[in-house]
């Protein structure tokens, strides 16, 4: 079974994200880099499946130099290789483009699975997956959070709205991960030492045979709205302080 | 030239989701400005029936493919579908909800078309006669506004945020074959396991009401369940409270959970961590039950109360029913 894990940098879920005054992006200074974290539970279902099934698992991920550690930490983990597409031609790009990259790279090594995070928490899109299965011709089952694996095809849970589906795809196919997955394991240190030995092949979009056709672009980033100041109920008993938030919501909020 | 105001209506065992009205009243303002008509898709078997109710909320013309090889929901059936009747009318915008199934469907539909999506949006608007869509980023941390430059301009509209509003049309129904040959699916459901607690997802709720590691223990949220049977709402959790083990996954609220966008959102023993805020912080009224008066919720609530939820709560619940009676 060869299973690849795309992975992405991003912004670590504690960050405090700063916008640029001139509203053309945010202010990377002080951020402190980490993997996305639903991409984590997809390097760790790729090295369950390689534990079951035997195989190769492959990181691939689009980012500046500094994804290189990300890629390391995945390698930790215990995956084999690396694919780095690093080329500022293609950083803060869109879903179309990324995924366009990681098809040219993949489309190249054995696979039988391909995860990705559900989403990045940088950007939100949550497009990059899908693409990326229309560009192979491969199916996609996307927020994801159980999957086995049998022979020619894989069996999933989707919760949506209200229900669960249970889905059988044919591989290969791409998964995009959901919380609830599974726990990702933390890098050993043996693990640390190997993952520097491990090969990790550098791309570009010249070296992949991509050109870069930008369909979707963020113009302005802006700081979220602004909330009025809230106000602290007070009273004696808390009877008193319930009272007047049920009050509250109904005269002033309009809102039970 | 690429031309009219596009949505993908979303139905489930034969009736419509909120988000299709939500996507029709804002499809039809959209297209107001434009000087251009609405029209939407509708995929399913046995649904031609409800086709011409979108009329309501400002559709001119519904394009209805009626097939049980559509039913239910799969990726490549309703993609293959809706990319060909796409590309045979070529319109300028077309928008999806940003559901579990419209968010997979409208991915999809991106690499098929090759072009640009803004994904989950707050606002759209027409300027200098194209799209440009709102939408939070970081978890709603910011915003960005977002120009897609190859048609269809797409955009998938968060459920909740965008209203419904009635504008009464007599829609044209129009069939078509959606050209999906059964035996090419490579996806199948297998199983619907429904949830049978008939409360709203969070992603839909008006109300949320939710419990964090304050709660102390499963046992607790009876209280909660019991103010959310007063008010129609549905009961979230932070992540402490899901990865305790109290409640489960999908119950969960944040960066790693739902974002969700409610009326009205009450936390109870929830500190208000930047990835707890980042998913309800666009919530219209936030309230916050802590006994902690330093607790980082505070900052962001409405209303809030410095006190003990165990002695809050159930006087809440007692005078919501005096209010509602
Ligand atoms: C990668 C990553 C992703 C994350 N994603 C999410 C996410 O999606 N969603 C999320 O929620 N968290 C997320 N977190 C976790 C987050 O950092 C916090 O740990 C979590 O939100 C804390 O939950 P809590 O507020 O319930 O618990 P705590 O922070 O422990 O707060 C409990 C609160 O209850 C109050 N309290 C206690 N007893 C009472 C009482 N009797 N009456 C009133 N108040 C009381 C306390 O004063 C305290 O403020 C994430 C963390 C990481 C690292």
């Amino acid at each position: 079974m060869n299973v690849v894990a795309c992975v992405k940098q991003v912004p670590d879920t504690e960050t405090l994200i700063k916008v640029k005054p001139d509203g053309s992006g945010i202010d990377e200074t002080g951020i402190k880099w980490v993997m996305n974290p639903y991409d984590e539970f997809g390097v760790e279902e790729a090295l369950r499946l390689k534990e079951k099934l035997g195989g190769d698992v492959t990181i691939v991920s689009l980012g500046p130099a500094r994804a290189l550690e990300t890629i390391r930490t995945a390698l930790a983990m215990g995956a084999d290789k690396g694919i780095h597409i690093n080329d500022p031609a293609l950083e803060g790009t869109d879903a179309f483009t990324v995924a366009t990259a990681l098809a040219a790279a993949i489309k190249n090594i054995p696979y039988d699975i391909i995860f990705c995070g559900q989403r990045a928490i940088d950007d939100d899109s949550g497009q990059v997956g899908a693409v990326l299965a229309e560009l192979l011709g491969i199916p996609q089952v996307t927020v994801v959070t159980k999957v086995e694996v049998d022979g020619k095809t894989t069996k999933v849970i989707r919760p949506i709205e209200g229900a669960q589906l249970l889905i059988e795809s044919s591989l290969p196919c791409v998964v995009t991960a959901q919380k609830g997955l599974n726990e990702p394991r933390y890098a050993s240190l043996p693990g640390i030492m190997k993952a520097k030995k491990k090969p990790v092949d550098v791309k570009d979009a010249a070296g992949l045979g991509v050109t870069i056709d930008v369909k979707a672009k963020v113009v302005k980033t802006l700081p979220p709205p602004a909330r009025p100041p809230g106000k602290i109920i007070c009273g004696e008993e808390p009877a008193e302080k319930a009272k007047e938030l049920a009050r509250l919501l109904r005269e002033e909020a309009k809102v039970i | 030239m690429a031309k009219g105001v596009w949505i993908v209506a979303e139905q489930r065992y034969g009736a419509y989701r909120k988000i299709s009205f939500e996507l029709a009243s804002t499809a039809r303002k959209l297209a107001n400005q434009l000087g251009e008509e609405v029209c939407a898709i509708l995929l399913g078997s046995g649904i031609e029936g409800i086709a011409g109710e979108l009329g309501k909320y400002g559709v001119d013309k519904v394009y209805v493919a009626d097939q049980p090889v559509l039913e239910p929901y799969t990726t490549d059936a309703h993609a293959a579908a809706v990319a060909k009747v796409v590309k045979e009318n070529d319109p300028s915008i077309l928008l999806l909800g940003a559901s579990t199934q419209g968010k997979d469907l409208s991915a999809r539909l991106v690499g098929k078309l090759a072009t640009g999506m803004a994904t989950d949006c707050v606002d759209l608007q027409i300027v200098d006669g194209k799209l440009s869509a709102r939408r939070p980023m970081y978890a709603g941390k910011c915003y960005g506004e977002i120009m897609v430059s190859s048609f269809p301009q797409m955009a998938s509209l968060r459920p909740n945020v965008f209203p419904a509003a009635e504008n009464s049309k007599a829609a044209e129904v129009i069939k078509f074959d959606p050209g999906v040959d059964a035996g090419q699916l490579k996806t199948k459901v297998l199983e619907i396991q429904k949830d049978t607690s008939g409360k709203l997802d969070l992603t839909e709720a008006n109300i949320i009401i939710s419990g964090g590691r304050g709660m102390k223990g499963p046992e607790n949220y009876v209280l909660l369940e019991e103010l959310a049977d007063m008010l129609g709402a549905t009961v979230g959790a932070s992540r402490a409270a899901v990865d305790a083990g109290w409640r489960p996954q999908k119950d969960q609220v944040g960066q790693t959970g739902k974002v969700v966008s409610p009326n009205l959102y009450i936390a109870c023993g929830i500190s208000g961590a930047i990835q707890h805020l980042a998913g309800m912080g666009s919530s219209k009224y936030i309230v916050a039950i802590n006994k902690d008066p330093d607790a980082p919720i505070f900052a962001r609530a409405d209303y809030g109360i410095v006190d003990d939820l165990f002695k809050i709560v159930p006087e809440l619940t007692k005078e919501v029913k005096k209010l509602l009676a």
